[in-house]
């Protein structure tokens, strides 16, 4: 065991666990952050994705003692008690059915946004490709990136205006 | 813009005395969600363990299904369970136009057994269909009492009343106004109902014509959804009682294995470890750590003895296993005309064989549940969809009295059947009780794909006989379904945990089969439905449970690809040759299901453009072919047609479905949107299993794992475009009566074969194996070519 001291959504904290473990049980079960859910254990579903130095990361299969940078997750999303666009956007397209994975969908959603303002079809298509859903809530999720996109945008234009 | 608080409504008041003192049960308990300071939910009265009983709620009781506050708002309490449609907002919007309330002035709480009364929890697409009309008639009723309550009050007589968003006035003079909050303010009716079931309950009200329902057909966002996606829900998982441990299985290596030795000093190094525990071959690790418990299951070495025959054929020779094994079921036909006869004397005779392979859940999570021990007494903590089941599973697996058992539901992965054939609440009510501390048990994702219930695998035979015109005059359909033991209802013989501890069922459950489900008119037809058994019956892998519309998409792949096949024989459009066969006759069912499928049809051609041509289409030059294929079948009275316009990739095999149309005939929409989702996703769910999904097996184990084994579609195949239009087809739309229909599996159902179809089109290739993944695609396009 080794003391290991994350930043999470603006907070600090330190925990007392194996280096090895993989993120996700440390924020789950150690810190309470449990938007991140475990699907596959193994990297290839998506569920357990957080945000960390702008890349969205599979947090079942990182190591926490890796972990040098601040995490994002699905609950740091929204700011100011206002949702994110793409959280808003989620809702205005009603997306989910359970809704399990839909944290992976949103925070992979999140991370390529912040690089691919304005994604086309194509990128969405690649970049969300390995995050699975088994609702089958893909073509609405798609939709409703767009749907983020757009108002991301205009939120930009408006700022530009104003400054 | 308010961040939503995320703690279920129904899991708060069953920790909260309110509920419970309201009906009249007990409870100890104390539930965090997180583990920060302020998350702390409750703590509840603690009684000694001889007082925690959890009585049911007596469905004939108006208190049980609606509650009204002082605020005016009002709580409804329903016996049913969300997979992910969407079902509670429907109740809701349902049960505020009978009560005469605001929609958003209610809440809907669902599905946990000393909670809401008993109504089967989910499946069987029933919601809508069957079970909200009791809920309709619980809110009818209230509004009565309330009315007369408002009568006394208000010292008119009640036809003098008028009543709008749960107040009161007396018409002609709106200052005299009482509210439903002021007349009742969270005391009981007191008013006894009447009926032989949850279903059948009902007041002395009726029910509104569908001409006054006022938030029905509407579309109100989900209230389930804002949690989901701001991250502050709390699902089943996310359980956490002091005092908890976590739990993993070990399975056996191999199908039927019997355990022949533990080797518990494997696991005693690793820090938390807290005790292996094992009955029969029934084997799980117990830590106080999450990732402690995967890496002891992991860690622990076991030996296992292998059974002495084969518990299954290897994947690759299922067909042939299933096409020679004697049936388990009796050799039923359903015959009309004189089949023999016909075809003897029929212009053309075709005869194929087409083939659905074993299909998995495979939920994005695995199974899961938190059991609480304390006080004598079982709490479980589960996404199960059929949650009483369970309640009465545990119990009786357990040993335990059904009034000391309680199953909470929270939301879950997915369910379409899985989590009715729930394994983990089972297991972890027994571990807690074996070790006497709270457990947290989840299966790992190997676990859940090789082990998790089975779509059974079909074999399907069709042979037709054309006449000279081209008309359909002889049809024997015969299928064999892999699904002799089929499990699905929480039985406690049966769940894994019990087979694994030795029980065997004596009868095990016969399984089933299905025909097609058309209104073609086909002289002389016959069809069977037989179920095979695999030689390994208990303690495998290879189990059947319900999977979403448990045997329609594989008889309806058949049917409906062989329809195609004829009209392709007798150089028709694949549209006209349903349509002449559907319009061949005048009968009609009681639910107009012949009028709403000629109207489906009608509906779906013309929403996508249809062009009337035989199909396939002359072949193209290009490296991406195209085609388009129709198909349709109804699930109980739900009528559903598709069109599926793919691109069919000449050097790699790969399909894409570019464009889905379907129109679907629900009855009376309660949610159109919501319904829309559903059909999206249905349909993709069919798409699916068209293109990707097989469980792989060879003759000692299931060999796919995970989602590279076992693949499922993702977004690089989502279509550009999704239409779903909702039909009313009936002969009169507009009548008071109208009742709902199912939305929840119908829509996935003709999928398949619309996709069989569609490719067909494209490439002139039939297909008649499922999946179509790129390889068995470009096996065959090369096979044509050469």
């Amino acid at each position: 065991m080794s003391k290991i001291t994350l930043k999470v959504n603006g907070s600090t904290h330190t925990v007392d666990v194996e280096p090895a473990t993989p993120l996700l049980y440390i924020l789950r079960n150690d810190i309470g952050l449990q938007g991140p859910r475990f699907g596959c254990g193994l990297g290839q579903c998506g569920a357990c994705t957080v945000i960390i130095n702008g890349t969205a990361i599979r947090s079942c299969v990182t190591p926490v003692s890796s972990v040098k940078s601040e995490i994002t997750t699905l609950e740091g999303l929204s700011k100011q008690g206002r949702l994110h666009p793409l959280q808003q956007a989620w809702i205005d397209e009603q997306v989910p059915q359970c809704g399990f994975c839909q944290n992976g969908q949103i925070m992979t959603a999140k991370a390529m946004l912040d690089k691919i303002p304005n994604p086309t079809d194509a990128q969405i298509r690649e970049t969300m490709n390995a995050t699975l859903c088994r609702c089958m809530t893909y073509y609405r999720v798609q939709a409703a990136i767009k749907r983020a996109a757009k108002i991301i945008a205009e939120g930009r234009s408006k700022k530009g205006v104003a400054a | 813009m308010k961040i939503f608080s995320g703690v279920p409504k129904h899991v708060e008041e069953i920790l909260t005395t309110n509920r419970r003192s309201f009906l009249k049960s007990a409870g100890v308990l104390v539930v965090t969600f997180g583990v920060e300071s302020g998350t702390l939910l409750t703590e509840v009265n603690a009684q000694t363990s001889n007082a925690v009983t959890y009585p049911d709620p007596d469905f004939r009781q108006l208190d049980s299904w609606i509650v009204i506050h002082e605020n005016n708002t009002a709580t409804f309490y329903v016996g049913k369970t969300d997979c992910g449609q969407g079902t509670g907002t429907g109740f809701r919007q349902l049960m505020s136009d009978e009560l005469d309330i605001a929609y958003e002035q209610t809440t809907c709480i669902m599905g946990s057994t000393d909670n809401t009364v008993d109504q089967g929890g989910s499946g069987g697409s029933t919601a809508m269909e069957r079970d909200s009309w009791s809920m309709r008639r619980a809110a009818a009723e209230a509004r009565r009492v309330l009315l007369e309550m408002g009568s006394v009050r208000l010292g008119v007589p009640v036809d003098q009343l008028a009543v709008s968003n749960a107040v009161i006035t007396v018409k002609g003079d709106a200052s005299k106004r009482i509210t439903y909050g002021e007349l009742i303010a969270g005391k009981k009716f007191n008013v006894a109902l009447t009926g032989a079931n949850a279903n059948a309950v009902t007041g002395v009200a009726k029910t509104k014509p569908v001409q006054e329902l006022k938030y029905t057909g509407q579309s109100p966002p989900r209230y389930d959804i804002p949690a989901k996606v701001d991250g502050s829900l709390k699902w089943a998982v996310d359980v956490k009682l002091p005092g908890m441990v976590h739990a993993r299985n070990v399975k056996p290596p191999f199908a039927g294995a019997k355990l022949t030795g533990i080797d518990e000093s494997s696991v005693r190094n690793i820090p938390g470890f807290v005790k292996v525990v094992s009955k029969g071959n029934y084997v799980a690790v117990v830590c106080e750590r999450e990732e402690q418990a995967i890496n002891a299951a992991k860690q622990l070495k076991t030996t296992w003895e292998k059974p002495a025959t084969a518990p299954f054929p290897p994947s690759e020779d299922l067909f042939k296993y299933m096409r020679t094994a004697t049936p388990t079921s009796a050799s039923r036909p359903i015959v009309t005309g004189n089949p023999d006869t016909a075809f003897s004397g029929a212009a053309k005779v075709i005869e194929v064989e087409y083939e659905v392979p074993f299909q998995g859940h495979t939920a994005i999570s695995g199974a899961h549940a938190t059991a609480d021990p304390s006080n004598g007494q079982m709490t479980i903590y589960s996404n199960d969809m059929k949650s009483y089941g369970m309640r009465n599973g545990v119990a009786t697996f357990l040993g335990m009295p059904r009034e000391k058992v309680r199953v909470v539901w929270m939301e879950g992965p997915q369910g379409y059947g899985r989590t009715a054939a729930d394994d983990a609440g089972c297991e972890a009510a027994w571990i807690a009780r074996e070790i006497g501390r709270p457990v947290r048990m989840q299966w790992m994702r190997n676990e859940e794909t090789a082990w998790d219930t089975k779509g059974p695998a079909f074999l399907v035979k069709v042979r037709g006989g054309l006449d000279s015109e081209g008309r359909l005059v002889a049809y024997d359909y015969s299928a064999r379904a892999c699904d002799y033991n089929h499990v699905g209802y929480n039985e406690p013989d049966t769940v894994l945990i019990a087979q694994f501890m030795g029980s065997r069922r004596a009868n095990p459950a016969a399984g089933g089969s299905a025909t097609p489900s058309e209104m073609y008119v086909i002289p002389n037809r016959r069809m069977l439905g037989e179920v095979v058994s695999l030689p390994l019956v208990w303690e495998t892998p290879l189990r059947t449970g319900n999977l979403r519309d448990p045997n329609g998409p594989q008889s309806t792949f058949a049917a409906e690809s062989f329809i195609d096949e004829l009209a392709a024989a007798a150089k028709t459009d694949p549209l006209e040759f349903r349509m002449k066969m559907l319009q061949a006759a005048t009968n009609d069912d009681n639910g107009f299901k012949r009028a709403r499928s000629i109207a489906a049809l009608k509906a779906v051609a013309e929403a996508y453009g249809w062009d009337a041509r035989p199909s396939p289409k002359p072949p193209g030059n290009g490296n991406i072919l195209t085609g388009r294929g129709i198909a349709y079948s109804f699930r109980g009275q739900s009528v559903v047609a598709q069109i599926a316009e793919v691109e069919v990739n000449r050097q790699t095999g790969h399909v894409w479905a570019k464009r889905l149309v379907c129109a679907y005939d629900c009855g009376l929409v309660v949610n159109p949107q919501n319904l829309r989702r559903t059909a999206e996703c249905a349909m993709l769910h069919g798409l699916s299993r068209a293109l990707y999904e097989e469980v792989q097996f060879d003759s000692e184990k299931v060999t796919s794992v995970d989602w590279m084994s076992h693949p499922t579609l993702r977004h690089a195949d989502a279509p550009e475009r999704i239409d779903v239009l909702l039909v009313n087809g009936d002969p009169n739309p507009n009548r008071p009566d109208l009742p709902p229909y199912g939305g929840g599996e119908a829509a996935l159902k003709p999928m398949l074969a619309a996709i069989a179809n569609a490719i067909y089109d494209a490439t002139g290739i039939r297909i008649r194996r499922v999946p179509f993944r790129d390889a068995r695609v470009l096996a065959a396009l090369r096979t044509a070519k050469a």
